[in-house]
């Protein structure tokens, strides 16, 4: 749908309304102008996951058991990640991209699946952002994204949920 | 492997002895932390693909030249899986002290390197006197390097 401003300001906080009204975003929109696709805050808020229910899901079984994905640092992953996510590499370089790709080729398109970083701060992640966006345009209609304020560490380890190491 | 909660044993090592690091840099020169017993180091973690870092590493060239002669080491240790990245990005900066390759034993034995950047600061004894995370203030860094250097 395409919205557009019209500038009267008599009907200007009206028309902001209604447009709110009548442009909701799509979960599977971007955001919008200003947002770079390569940040973390171009998943959209309502594919964001809460560590919580993350580790809620862990033990679910079926099709409610996501696919856990870790698109950042292989270090960082040989420390302490997610039981059963597997490395994939990070979002922010081609090889990561590739790599994600040749994974999920041969998924159902409405598979669950995670993805998680947790390398820095939320607003300096470079690899979340474009993994989901990989995702959202192979077609997969249901990828949410770990959303880590801080770090792995921070925000998963020391609140105490499970992780194991190695490569 | 389940695993222990890695990061908070990073806070149990303050005031203890810095954990043993033996590397060679970049430059393939001989590393340990050993070595540099009676100077202040900032240990500093970092990589290539942390945006933080890279804002916080330019101020690091600054005080290595400032403060060298007051007895600060500056040693990076780049988490990344390439040391190409590392190397390109240090020559980039201009970077003025050593930088090693880290892995995840190194990660460990620092009570889990699990976010970047973290810098630690290792008083002239030493021992570790404080860590940093994430996103620092680094005029509060500078203050307490400051005052370790003053301490002899």
């Amino acid at each position: 749908m395409q919205c557009s401003l019209i500038s009267r300001p008599a009907v200007y906080a009206t028309l902001v309304v209604a447009l709110f009204l009548t442009c909701p975003q799509s979960p599977a929109q971007f955001s919008g102008p200003g947002v770079d696709a390569s940040s973390a805050y171009s998943v959209p808020q309502a594919q964001l996951l809460q560590a919580e229910e993350l580790n809620h899901l862990l033990s679910a079984t079926g099709s409610a058991k996501p696919l856990v994905l870790q698109v950042g640092s292989h270090v960082l992953f040989a420390q302490a990640h997610i039981p059963g996510s597997e490395y994939i590499g990070p979002g922010s370089q081609p090889e990561g991209l590739q790599q994600l790709q040749k994974r999920v080729a041969d998924l159902a398109k409405k598979k669950f699946i995670v993805l998680y970083c947790g390398c820095c701060p939320w607003n300096r992640c470079p690899n979340v952002g474009p993994a989901y966006k990989l995702l959202h345009d192979m077609g997969f209609t249901h990828v949410k994204v770990l959303y880590l304020a801080n770090n792995f560490g921070t925000d998963w380890v020391d609140k105490g949920y499970h992780v194991e190491q190695g490569r | 492997m389940i695993a222990a909660p890695a990061s908070l044993a990073a806070t149990s090592l303050l005031n203890k002895k810095a954990p043993e690091l033996v590397r060679i840099d970049l430059s393939h020169n001989r590393v340990d932390l050993n070595a540099y017993r009676g100077k202040v180091v900032l240990l500093n973690f970092w990589a290539t693909w942390c945006a933080p870092c890279q804002m916080e590493m330019p101020r690091f060239v600054v005080w290595q030249s400032q403060y060298g002669a007051e007895g600060l080491q500056i040693i990076g240790v780049s988490m990344d899986d390439d040391p190409a990245l590392a190397h390109n990005l240090s020559a980039k900066l201009k970077l003025n002290y050593p930088v090693v390759m880290g892995d995840e034993k190194l990660g460990e034995l620092y009570g889990g390197v699990l976010g970047l950047p973290v810098t630690f600061l290792i008083d002239r004894n030493g021992e570790i006197r404080a860590r940093f995370q994430g996103e620092t203030d680094l005029n509060a860094i500078d203050m307490q390097l400051k005052s370790l250097l003053h301490h002899r």
